[in-house]
């Protein structure tokens, strides 16, 4: 069997819906809806509406009675998925969790080996599917090595050894920089167009799948389905569209409103300068940047650019005083530094989060405590401030970013969204005048987009100085200020506002 | 101890191309002819054996001393410890107060010292020389170890090599959060305890991400083939007799000196 013969899989919901154990509400309930073989489906719906749950369901990983309780029935091809494992094949958002083995030819062969396919094959199998999403690298070459783009084609090429007749990916694109979100958009596309494997993609960002897919599915918030249809109807409706726009979904030809104007405030003092910066990920590690030359004034914002792997993370590490520099330096003016020194690198933590705040990529990284409440808290209370003076400010914050209702909930537990929204407050709360991001926009819905820019221009509006590594060009625009452009080793500031 | 003592030198040697069950069985021969008597014979022809094997390896004699200098330096402290403190027979060599070190007591320091050595290094030149993922292979196919605990353990063991990375990473952000190691000793050991704790969480996520992930790839589901055979080939004939061939020297040189002296006697 080659892989030109693929048999297409057909996937029915009937009443479906699923409640996950210890959660009081149905996370979805009333799908009803047939997928005929061969189509390429795309599905949307608000954040919480169950799009993930259903793709595990399809998947057949989504357990037993154990993990939650399942209303009417799923079946591929008129089975049960889990007696059908390995007609579907699932990619998720994450490239760094679905890696198991350490080197390329193994990882794509590893689906294979558990289906029983006999070797040989499976290593026509692996040279045919590496070639298929373009990754030309040696089999034995580390897992570990390989961009997030590279990472997100090896988890395609490694379901599609097993050769799915069914193909879902669950955000597939949401962590990559355009160039990767291209090369995997276009991957997949080749391989239905040579398998003819039935696909089901969710994703926020409408546009990437829009001209690909030849169906649309809703998923209601309430449950069932909103629309259903050809991507044209479906999207051009103008009910649909609103309901689409306030779910946060990115629909092609419409930006999300900005509750505030850009700041037209004029850039005040400098408070942070580098000269002559080079940058290194560990001590002793090469440099990856060299003669990086900013100035960053009170109210005003800049956004680093380029390609992954330039080095763009480092700098802002560096510049937020938890790196070293490598050579030159980092300076903090004295309003910045009230006493702390001029090198942020040598501040204790407890000053630096009240200078210099640091928003991580993954936001997980920075949840220290059991509860949001106390997530919020952590940083005042580390730099010993007054409840007095940290409480109301505080309470505010919450409420701005919409966590008020979710104090007590464990920071691990939130949506993508919400984590988002936490990681920034928590950095608030101890008023740091500098503000770095990384990456703030990754993955998130259009609210939540929408919600920070608004935040950040508050920010620059309010005197501080907001730095931002990003791949997106709608947010550098909108938040304005000066770009700086990360490539091969150097930097330059190419446009400034 | 570094991340890196663990992780393989693929140089392509000799020992490289060799079955890892052949090289697990030569180590383990090995190992057992020294620990079976503690005399300074046995050790030092099987310490001799190694030493000249080194070159099998493919890694220069810098490179490895680099990497197992806290063997080397336990070894000598264990040995120096021994003779300072084992009984005191045979002709004074040393007498500074506490100090005594006579011909007895050195020997026997001497003999504890190759011994350490001499155990420590098959476990090494074993590490440095087998890619995890063979082992899993040889053991899952050649001994039939059942496939879900082979490929979990070589699973849990990438995620293991990823930790270093991780923990470096939970330390800047709990620095930028401002629960980074400033002050007493105590704060410091708390804050430890605290990314300790954050590293375990993460690491659990993460498993539970990527078992999910392995499910939905066909794991466990039932029987399942191997892409990579295993197999032996004259190499391991001469790596299993080399290892049978030092321990049996080993043991015959040391019976022949009138050292020999077992541990179970």
């Amino acid at each position: 069997m080659t892989a030109g013969s693929t048999r297409p899989v057909a996937a029915t919901a009937e009443g479906w819906g699923w409640r996950h154990a210890g959660r009081p509400g149905f996370a979805v309930r009333g799908v009803d809806l047939h997928i005929e073989p061969g189509e390429r489906v795309l599905l949307l719906g608000a954040s919480g509406s169950g799009k993930s749950t259903l793709l595990s369901a399809l998947a057949g990983v989504l357990g037993d009675a154990e993990e939650g309780e399942q209303e009417g029935r799923i079946l591929l091809d008129g089975e049960p998925p889990a007696a059908r494992r390995g007609r579907a094949g699932l990619v998720l958002q994450d490239p760094d969790s679905q890696i198991v083995l350490a080197r390329v030819g193994d990882e794509v062969a590893f689906g294979a080996e558990n289906l029983s396919v006999p070797p040989p094959e499976i290593w026509r199998r692996v040279r045919e599917t590496l070639d298929d999403v373009g990754l030309d690298v040696p089999l034995d070459r580390s897992t570990s090595a390989l961009s997030g783009g590279q990472k997100q084609r090896l988890a395609l090429a490694a379901v599609l050894a097993m050769r799915p007749g069914l193909l879902l990916l669950d955000e597939p694109t949401a962590n990559l920089d355009p160039q990767g979100v291209t090369e995997v958009r276009d991957a997949v596309v080749r391989i239905l167009d040579r398998t003819h494997a039935t696909l089901v993609v969710v994703e926020h960002r409408v546009a990437v799948w829009a001209d690909v897919v030849d169906r649309v599915i809703v998923l209601g918030s309430g449950g069932g389905i909103l629309a259903d249809g050809p991507p044209a109807a479906v999207l051009g409706d103008p009910a649909t569209r609103s309901v689409l726009a306030a779910a946060g979904v990115w629909i092609p030809g419409w930006c999300p409103p900005l509750a505030e104007a850009p700041g037209t405030r004029t850039p005040g003092p400098e408070l942070l300068a580098a000269r002559g910066l080079s940058v290194a990920r560990t001590r002793r590690g090469p440099a990856v940047l060299k003669g990086v030359e900013l100035s960053l004034p009170e109210g005003s914002a800049l956004s680093i650019v380029g390609a992954n792997g330039s080095g763009k993370s480092t700098l802002a590490l560096t510049l937020a005083g938890l790196l070293r520099a490598r050579a030159g330096t980092v300076t903090a003016a004295d309003t910045l530094a009230r006493g702390a020194g001029a090198d942020p690198a040598r501040w204790k933590s407890a000053r630096l989060v009240q200078r210099i705040g640091s928003v991580f990529q993954d936001p997980e990284h920075q949840f220290l405590t059991g509860t949001v409440a106390q997530e919020l808290e952590f940083g005042p209370r580390s730099a010993r401030l007054p409840a007095a003076e940290y409480g109301p400010r505080i309470e505010a914050l919450a409420e701005r970013l919409r966590l008020t209702h979710l104090l007590r909930a464990n920071p691990f537990t939130l949506s993508g969204g919400e984590k988002r929204r936490l990681s920034v407050a928590t950095v608030l709360a101890t008023r740091p005048a500098v503000l770095v991001l990384d990456e703030p926009t990754f993955g998130q819905d259009a609210g939540t987009w929408a919600e920070l820019v608004g935040l950040l221009r508050g920010l620059v509006a309010e005197g501080r100085s907001v730095v931002s590594v990003t791949h997106d060009d709608d947010f550098t625009r909108a938040l304005g200020g000066g770009i700086l452009e990360v490539r091969a080793g150097s930097a330059g500031l190419t446009a400034a506002a | 101890m570094s991340a890196d003592l663990s992780a393989p030198v693929l140089s392509g040697a000799v020992l490289m191309r060799a079955n890892p069950l052949s090289k697990l069985f030569a180590a383990g021969i090995v190992t057992v002819a020294v620990i079976l008597s503690i005399d300074w014979v046995s050790a030092a022809v099987v310490l001799s054996g190694e030493l000249l094997l080194m070159p099998l390896l493919g890694v220069s004699p810098r490179k490895l001393l680099l990497r197992i200098w806290p063997l080397v330096a336990a070894a000598a402290i264990g040995g120096y410890g021994t003779a300072l403190l084992a009984e005191k027979t045979g002709r004074v060599l040393l007498d500074a107060g506490p100090f005594l070190f006579t011909e007895g007591s050195v020997g026997a320091g001497i003999a504890v010292a190759l011994r350490g050595l001499a155990v420590a290094l098959p476990g090494i030149f074993l590490l440095l020389s087998t890619d995890p993922t063979d082992l899993a292979d040889a053991l899952g196919q050649k001994l039939r170890l059942p496939h879900r605990f082979v490929l979990s353990a070589l699973t849990a063991m990438r995620l293991a090599g990823l930790l270093l990375d991780q923990w470096r990473m939970l330390g800047l952000a709990r620095h930028a959060r401002g629960a980074g190691p400033d002050g007493s000793p105590i704060a410091r050991v708390r804050d430890f305890l605290g990314q300790s704790f954050g590293l375990l969480v993460q690491a659990i996520r993460r498993a539970t991400r990527l078992a999910v992930a392995m499910e939905a790839r066909g794991f466990g589901a039932g029987p399942r083939t191997w892409a990579r055979e295993s197999t032996f080939s004259a190499v391991d004939l001469w790596v299993a007799t080399a290892g049978a061939a030092l321990a049996a020297a080993a043991v015959t040189a040391a019976v022949a000196a009138g050292t020999w002296n077992l541990l179970l006697t």
